[in-house]
This record gives structure tokens, sequence and C-alpha cells, in this order.
């Protein structure tokens, strides 16, 4: 007996040190580095790290078989501490400790906190865990961080620098135009037709059906959508045709009869205004359909008016159009339902003529500068596309990628300052490679 | 008055969110500004709603064309109102079990989940699949070639059509030669898709954006107060 005892000791004493020696830990990541993150309101904090080696994502592996399995990462455990607080003071509590924020999936290399406090100092460590939760030891940053709230959103400049630019030309036109000066604008035939359509309605004594798209109030297709409302409408009343316009959404039911019984007591019919031809129907995309189509089948109204935002009802709603033989007039700015409306209706306003139906339709001198500043607006972006195309065509055709050339070098501050996000910056960084970019 | 504060409200509100999108300490206004829009629409439900009752109900007591349609139209909102409202078939939340309508509404074997899985989603299919036959009509008459551009359009339609086929591969299995195997129509529609189209829908898209911003400054500016039913 007494010799087993020891002999027993010595079997757990080897299990135990065995155990000790496979029990090996992931190797930790490096570099951990923390910002604050650039243009925001200081609710969040930037944290990158390098991978660890035995991370078998970190491309700087050059053979992940050699990774002793037993220590490959399965996550990155980030904590972090505070120190201060944004009066100066020392936390208490148990922000003043070492707590998780996050897990990071093996291969992340970066985390964005934004459960931070405005003006609070915080410092950040991460350490490598395997899959059997051997942690490595912990990497601190050297610095610690405190979020800060700019007051403008740098990143942003280029788009800002536009507006004010494009918002120049359309104030400047608006202006010339309250002077009495007059501005040309060209015909657009879609918008033309509009009287067309509803002259033909009423001399076939069937309504007009006006759609303004399946989107909300706060879209900016159904306001142009109901601007067009507003002349259709008038013109109907000046007429005696009747409008139907059956809509999508509650508010923009609301909206719409306001518009009409608004042109109707323009027109001096206040007395025809009829309150329930403008009615909701659901909001179910094709239910919706189903509704309008319906009553285009049952009713066959003269002209059929599609002007908003539409998506895969489209083509049904044109194409039930041409099958009862209305005259259709549609316009969106959904680049991908304009092919649809194309093939099926006989006019079709493109995008930007839709916006500026408003405008055309009013003959308001006002609205029609808006209309001339927009023009300039075009030829500035054109300008930039021109410029930018031949700077890419000119550093494709020459190889010049290296940044200290001018033509890569304005090429990568159009692509990502004017184009991206990384604001007025500096002339000549980023990166210019043109080869499979469709930015 | 009628017209003035609605458009107050709107410049308002549009200057509001143009504000939050460039200054970081405004952000959140933004998201206000989208709160209040959501409670107005959730207000607005029930006017549309009473108004789609109050037509049909018109249409049923006048017993006018069609009026059996709009029995149908209420029995199904009533019943969809009801189910839906007192959350039928719906069993409690596990984490608070005292509490009956604790549910997620639209919880598997529940009420409203059977009219969805059972009457919505099957109708809303059989909707969006009528779309093939209405898109070969719509193609049929598209693609006729009246004059060159119908002609361009056709022949362009052609090689799509036949690229995004196996047919695009197989017609010229065998017999083209290496240097010309970018004439493959599966080739060729990568390139009318990466370079022509690609090229066109960027133009349409500056213009609607150009289009859009110019609209909005008509809005904000009160040049444009058409949408308020006034030229």
């Amino acid at each position: 007996m007494r010799k087993r005892i020891p002999f027993i000791t010595a079997v757990f004493a080897t299990l135990a040190l065995a155990n000790v020696a496979t029990a090996q830990a992931p190797a930790p990541p490096s570099d951990l580095s923390v910002q604050d993150t650039p243009d925001d309101s200081g609710k969040s904090v930037d944290l990158q790290w390098s991978l660890s080696n035995t991370d078998i994502f970190n491309p700087l592996l050059a053979d992940v078989t050699l990774v002793d399995p037993s220590t490959i990462v399965a996550t990155y455990s980030v904590e972090r501490i505070t120190s201060l607080d944004a009066n100066g003071k020392e936390v208490a509590g148990e922000d003043s400790q070492w707590r998780v924020i996050t897990e990071a999936g093996a291969g992340d290399s970066s985390y964005v906190d934004r459960t931070v406090e405005l003006g609070w100092t915080y410092n950040y460590r991460i350490c490598a865990v395997d899959n059997q939760g051997d942690a490595s030891h912990w990497v601190e940053a050297t610095t610690t961080v405190v979020p800060e709230m700019q007051i403008f959103d740098s990143s942003k400049a280029w788009l800002a620098i536009f507006m004010l630019v494009f918002g120049g030309f359309v104030v400047y036109f608006i202006n010339e135009a309250r002077s009495g000066k007059t501005l040309w604008v060209r015909k657009i035939a879609g918008l033309e037709a509009i009287d067309e359509a509803v002259g033909r309605a009423t001399e076939m004594g069937r309504p007009v059906l006006f759609v303004t798209g399946i989107q909300d109030i706060n879209e900016i297709q159904t306001l142009a959508g109901l601007t067009v409302l507003s002349r259709v409408a008038k013109t109907a009343a000046e007429y005696g045709a009747q409008i139907e316009v059956p809509t999508c959404r509650s508010l923009v039911m609301a909206a719409a009869r306001e518009t009409v019984e608004s042109a109707y007591l323009a027109a001096g019919a206040p007395d025809a205004y009829q309150p329930d031809k403008i009615h909701y129907l659901t909001d179910e995309q094709f239910a919706f359909v189903a509704g309008v189509t319906g009553y285009m089948v049952r009713e066959e109204p003269a002209a059929c008016i599609y002007m908003g935002g539409f998506y895969a009802e489209s083509l049904i709603l044109a194409e039930t159009g041409n099958f009862i033989g209305a005259i259709q007039v549609a316009g969106t700015a959904m680049p991908s339902q304009l092919p649809f409306f194309v093939a099926s209706c006989d006019y079709t306003l493109i995008g930007e003529e839709f916006f500026a139906a408003s405008a055309y339709l009013s003959g308001d001198p006002l609205q029609i500068g808006s209309l001339k500043g927009q023009d300039y607006g075009k030829f500035f972006s054109v300008l930039i596309l021109v410029i930018g195309l031949f700077l890419a065509t000119t550093v494709s055709l020459t190889q010049s990628t290296e940044s200290a050339g001018f033509g890569s070098g304005a090429l990568g501050y159009i692509k990502n300052n004017m184009l991206g996000s990384e604001g007025l910056g500096s002339f000549g960084g980023g990166n210019t490679d043109t080869e499979g970019d469709d930015s | 008055m009628k017209r003035t504060v609605p458009l107050i409200i709107a410049i308002v509100a549009g200057f509001v969110l143009l504000i939050a999108n460039f200054i970081p300490f405004a952000e959140s206004w933004g998201l206000t500004a989208q709160e209040w829009f959501n409670i107005l629409a959730v207000g607005a439900m029930i006017l549309g709603g009473g108004n789609l009752l109050k037509l049909h109900l018109m249409k049923v007591s006048g017993q006018r064309k069609g009026w059996g349609y709009s029995v149908v139209t209420i029995v199904c909102f009533t019943a969809t109102l009801i189910i839906g409202m007192f959350k039928m078939g719906v069993n409690p939340n596990p984490l608070t079990p005292d509490y009956a309508w604790s549910g997620y509404y639209l919880e598997s074997g529940s009420g409203l989940w059977w009219i969805y899985q059972h009457m919505v989603v099957p109708l809303t299919s059989m909707m969006f699949a009528m779309l093939a036959f209405y898109v070969a009509t719509a193609a049929f008459r598209a693609f006729r070639a009246k004059n060159t551009e119908a002609t361009l359009l056709l022949i362009t339609a052609g090689i799509v059509l036949l690229g995004r086929t196996y047919a695009g591969v197989w017609l010229f299995e065998g017999w083209l030669p290496e240097s010309m195997q970018w004439l493959r129509f599966d080739n060729l529609t990568v390139w009318i898709m990466e370079i022509p189209n690609t090229g066109g829908t960027r133009a349409i898209t500056i213009g609607i954006a150009l289009g859009v911003v110019a609209t909005s400054l008509r809005i904000l500016l009160g040049v444009d107060r058409s949408y308020l039913g006034q030229d």
C-alpha cells in the first residue's frame, strides 16, 4: 500500500505536467492603436490592431499549416477602462475596472466602440483567445483616448462645396428671373402631352387616372409627382374632366386632396371637386397594383399618368394602360424602371425631366430660373467628369501610378477627396489604381 | 394660414435634415424628425383605413356596380384588423409569461401569421409572377425594328438575351478561333452591361441627383409651393 501511494502521485504529477505543456496560449495581437472617430459627435472610438501570429487569417503568415492547431485564434477579447469623466473627475464603479466591450472574431483587426461618453478618458487592451479558452497576455494601447465632438463633418466638405456652388447657381438664376430677364427652356414633349391627354379624356367622357407612385410623402419623387398632379387637376377642372387618384400611402392621400382641391379652386370650379376620387387603397405594393389595374380594366380611363417613385409595379401598370388603349405619360427617377415606362408609355419623363416638370408646367419665371441653375450645375459636373476621364486615361496609358506624378495625384484627389470621403485633405494622397475600379 | 404653416414646417424640416447631414452635433435631429414623421404616418393610417372603409361601405349601401367585392374587402379588412390587434393565436413571450399580449405579433402559427403566409404571400407572388408576361408583351412591342435606333436596340437585346443563357456559349462552341472569343454572346453581354449600360445609367443618375437638389432648393426656398396646392 505504501508503495502504491507514491506511484499514483507520480502518475498524477506526470499528467498534470503534460497538461501544462499542451495548454499553450495563442500569440497575442500587437500594435493596438486607439483614436477618436473623426467627424463624429464624440460618441465613438476607433480601435485597430495587428493580427496575432497564430491567427490563420493573418495575411503575413507564410504557411498556416505550421501554426499549432491548439493555439489558433478564435476571438480577440477587447477590454476598456475609464479613468476620468468629462469634468476631469475620477470615475468610480464598474467603469473604473477593466471590462469586456467586445469579442471580435478571428481575422478582425478593427472595432468601433460606440458605447463611449463624450469627453471621458478611456484606455483599451486586447488579447487573443483560442478555442480551448486559453488567452494570450494582454496588449495595452500606448495612449488613452478622449472622444470629442467635431463642429463640421469634414469628410463631407466637398459635398458641401458642391451644394453651395450648385445652390449658388440656382439662387443666382432665380434672381435673374426676378429682375425680369427672359430665360429659355427647351420643350419637354412628355409635359406638352399632358394637356393633350386630359383633352382626349374629356372628349371621350372617360376619367383621367393619376398615380403618384408607391412612396410616402417624405420622398422627393412623391412631392414632384404632386406638383404635376396640381397642373393635371387644374387642366381637368378647366376641361370638365374627371380625375381619379388612388394612393398607396395615407399621407399622400391627404396631401393629394389638398393639391387637387386647390387646383379646382384656382380653375374656378370648386363645386366639381370630388374628394372621394382621391382615395387610399393599401400600403402593400402588389395589392395596390391589383387595385389600380382592376380600376383600369373596369373604368377604362382615357389617360393614365404615372408620376412618382415606382418599383416592379411600373410595368404591370403601364402594360395594363396600354392594353386598354389609354394615352400614357410617365415620369420617375428610378433608373431601373425607366426602360419599362419607355417601352409601354407614349411619353416618359426621364429622371431630371421629371423634377423639372413642376417648374416647366408652372411657367413661373422664378422656378424656371432654378432650372437654368440646374443646367449650370450639370455643366459643372460634366466638367469634373471630363477632367477625371482625361486624367484616368492619361495615367492608364502612361502607367504612371506613382503618387508623385501630377496626373495620378490629381486623379487620386478627385476620386478620394472630391468624390470620396477624405474631405479637403492633401493633394497627391490616396489610391490611384485605375484597373478594375468602378467608383 | 392654411398654406403658411405647412410651408414653414416643410422649410424648417428640410433645413434641419440638411444641417444634420453636415454637423455632427445635429445628427440626432434628423432621426428625431424621422420619428415625428413615423408618428404622423401611424396617425394617417387611421385616416387611410377610415377612408377605405367609408368608400366601400358607401358602395355597399348604394348597391353600386361591383358592391359584392366591397363586401369582401370590408370583411377581410375587419377580420385582419381584429386578428392582428388582439394577437389571436399568439403565445405570451416566455420572458414575460404573465402578460398575455407580450408575444410577437407574427409568431409562427398565429392568426396573423396564417393570413400572411397563406393569403398575402401567395397573392403577392401571383401578382409578381404576372410580370413575366408583361415583360414579354412589352419586349415584343419595344423590339420592333422600326428605325435605326430600334434596330440597334433589338440587336443589343438579342445579344444580351442569348448571352444570359447557355445558348450564348453553345452557339460559338468549337468553331470560333481563340482570338475571336470576345465575340461570344456571353462575353459581349458582359461588355454591354459594364460599359455602355453603366455609362447610360450613370448619366441618368447624375441628372436625377441634380434634379433632386434643384427641387429640394425650390421647396426649401418656398419658390415651389404646388405640392401644397398652390402654383
